[in-house]
């Protein structure tokens, strides 16, 4: 361990509740959308609960030094899902929150689709959807015949669920035993297209994870106590299967008039609704 | 005139031996799935998994993954009762052979993943453009089955591999010729850093550079010279470096004499020794592939000359851009004109055109347009 360093466990008892986590991740996301104008705001707001029980609840890591050999691995091949990761790695304190207002410029560290060698705590440069799982495949293959304990968290864009590269990596994941391996499926996206296919494509997916090998369950991805309960029954699990928990969440999570909003990639919010939604945010903070 | 002389008095001898498609009924499926033999050469049976296994001992760091068929795809056996832990099987899913490939390479592994080499230039394109090119990751692809390589699914042959993946920053390609390259490949691709596509003749591959050149050492990022002469430069790689030594020796007995230049690296191209050899000057240059025409080697080393100002008399040799006909295998790569009498063939026939090649002063050079029409 590094001198001075804060390395996260999971049986620390936190000090901030993870709702408040998941507050400032939602207002870490708001406030960089903000300063650029306009931002793939749905879905970083609708995975801040998720996010926020990965880092402050499952995940081990360490802050200050974000390449730490024994570090959970978190890897998302989704880009534009980059916006929710900075969110979580300013709070985490990977990065620092003077960098919040240089999302999307040019020259910045923190570029609209996540690149790894830009960023530090980004593990995979993203932008090709349906590769991250893979990649995810090989790293926990990786971390196996070394021995290493790391968990790799695999975060799958619901669109991603279907892709052809994507259901290859999650047969493979199952044929070879991953058991530290954990996809997180947000079917937020499938939202978009109406309710009643998100509810449809949730079942289907857990039902055809289940049927490719995986220990996989569904939960509401914006609750966090069923979130929670979730990733501690996943960590009891058998150990050679890989899991999966299938999330539903409502993309733009958190600002009512956001949510009602017809669902697009980069959504549409006009200059003073940034603001809005931010108070909106606040006065909902949780203690 | 050397040249025109022996032309016109109708050369000595003649190319021999039957071409193997005279073994085999035309048309049938056996003709049309026959391999290249090996045409009179000795033959080593599995050099890739030799040399893989033998790096492996030495570096536990190399690991080999593959797709159906599991050991037997890429004749992994000989890996496979050595290290049956050290390979993965990953079914005939090409992506995520190469995604989890590169996930390995990010924990430190050095992965040699074997596929066919159509489906690693296409299915797996995305991939490997997307995963192991930024960063630079050390993975080792290796293409099976390269070029026009079986006579039974032209859809599907990877007559465009080179083309694909030379558009690729941060890769390495290597296209070997015999059983010695494919053994000395494999270390040194290991060395680099960075990602590797790397052409791999299967079943019993031909020993044949040390018979021409026997102080021949393969170099990666090397072209070398494996035969001089003085009318013609036959700047090849993979099987046609091969069929353009044996096309030498043959028209040695008409009195020409061809050099042969292999280039077993196609990126990083060798473009110093290219230049060099072909700024000797008064030669025919003939590129040879097995491969299209088009972006392959040839088009590279016609683009290295015409940067460099030459323009020397230019002719290419492979597939044309055009869907490949069906058939015998030996039969097509006789029309494609792939193989060594053709190769002949054609030489006479450029030579035939330009008897003031021996005479480099007397007339204008100009970089004469591919002859499309040759190619049926």
């Amino acid at each position: 361990m590094l001198q001075g360093s804060i390395a996260r466990r999971a049986s620390t008892p936190p000090t901030v509740s993870l709702a408040r986590r998941a507050y400032q991740v939602r207002r870490n996301a708001l406030l960089m959308a903000q300063a650029q104008g306009e931002g793939p705001i749905g879905p970083a707001l609708g995975i801040a609960d998720i996010l926020a029980v990965s880092y402050f609840h499952a995940m081990r890591y360490c802050a200050d030094a974000p390449q730490w050999d024994g570090r959970d691995r978190f890897v998302l091949s989704a880009g534009h899902y980059a916006l929710a990761l900075y969110a979580v790695l300013i709070e985490v304190g990977v990065l620092p929150e003077a960098e919040r207002a240089t999302y999307g410029q040019d020259g910045s560290r923190l570029p609209v689709v996540g690149m790894e060698r830009t960023t530090p705590g980004i593990e995979m440069s993203a932008g090709a959807p349906g590769l991250g799982l893979g990649v995810a495949v090989g790293t926990a293959m990786g971390l196996r015949r070394r021995r290493n304990p790391a968990t790799v968290y695999a975060l799958i864009a619901g669109g991603e669920a279907d892709d052809g590269a994507t259901c290859e990596a999650a047969m493979a994941a199952a044929q070879h035993g991953l058991g530290n391996l954990v996809g997180l499926i947000d079917v937020g996206g499938a939202a978009a297209t109406g309710g009643g296919d998100a509810l449809r494509s949730a079942e289907a997916l857990t039902a055809r994870w289940a049927a490719f090998g995986w220990q996989c369950q569904r939960v509401d991805g914006n609750d966090i106590n069923a979130l929670t309960a979730a990733f501690d029954t996943l960590r009891d699990g058998p150990g050679d299967q890989p899991r999966a928990l299938v999330c539903d969440t409502r993309p733009c999570r958190g600002v009512p008039f956001l949510e009602a909003r017809p669902q697009r990639p980069f959504m549409r919010v006009e200059g003073q609704e940034w603001a809005r939604a931010i108070e909106l945010l606040d006065a909902g903070r949780p203690s | 005139m050397r040249v025109l002389e022996s032309l016109q008095s109708g050369g000595t001898g003649a190319p021999g031996g039957q071409p193997a498609s005279a073994l085999r009924r035309p048309g049938t499926t056996s003709a049309m799935m026959a391999a290249l033999s090996a045409e009179g050469f000795a033959t080593v049976a599995a050099p890739f998994a030799d040399a893989l296994t033998a790096l492996a001992r030495t570096d536990e760091r190399v690991i080999a993954l593959t797709g159906e068929r599991g050991a037997a795809h890429g004749d992994l056996g000989a890996f496979a009762r050595a290290f049956p832990n050290r390979l993965m099987q990953m079914g005939p899913a090409d992506q995520v052979l190469i995604a989890a490939a590169s996930g390995l390479a990010r924990e430190g592994f050095i992965p040699f993943a074997t596929t066919y080499a159509a489906s690693a230039c296409r299915r797996a394109y995305d991939i490997v453009a997307t995963t192991a090119i930024e960063p630079p990751r050390p993975l080792k692809l290796m293409g099976l089955l390269p070029g026009f390589a079986s006579g039974a699914e032209p859809t599907r042959q990877a007559s465009d591999d080179i083309a694909i993946f030379r558009s690729l920053p941060n890769l390495t390609i290597v296209d070997p010729c015999d059983a010695e390259d494919v053994a000395a490949m494999v270390p040194a691709i290991a060395a680099l850093d960075g990602p590797v596509y790397a052409r791999l003749p299967r079943g019993g591959v031909p020993l044949v550079l040390k018979r021409y050149r026997p102080d021949y050492r393969f170099e990666l990022g090397k072209a070398q010279l494996v035969r001089d002469g003085r009318d013609v430069l036959v700047i090849a790689s993979g099987l046609m470096t091969m069929r353009a030594l044996q096309a030498a020796e043959h028209l040695a007995a008409d009195r020409i004499d061809v050099a042969v230049l292999h280039v077993p690296t196609i990126k990083p191209l060798d473009v110093d020794t290219i230049l060099a050899e072909a700024a000797r000057g008064g030669r025919l240059v003939v590129t040879a592939e097995n491969h299209s025409r088009v972006g392959g080697l040839g088009e590279a080393v016609a683009a290295a000359l015409l940067r460099d100002g030459q323009s020397p008399v230019f002719r290419m040799i492979g597939l044309p851009d055009a869907v490949l006909d069906a058939g015998a295998l030996p039969a097509l790569h006789e029309r494609y004109g792939l193989s060594a009498e053709r190769i002949v063939a054609d030489v006479k026939g450029w030579l035939q055109r330009h008897p003031i090649l021996g005479n480099p002063g007397a007339y204008p050079f100009d970089v004469w347009p591919d002859d499309g029409a040759r190619s049926r």
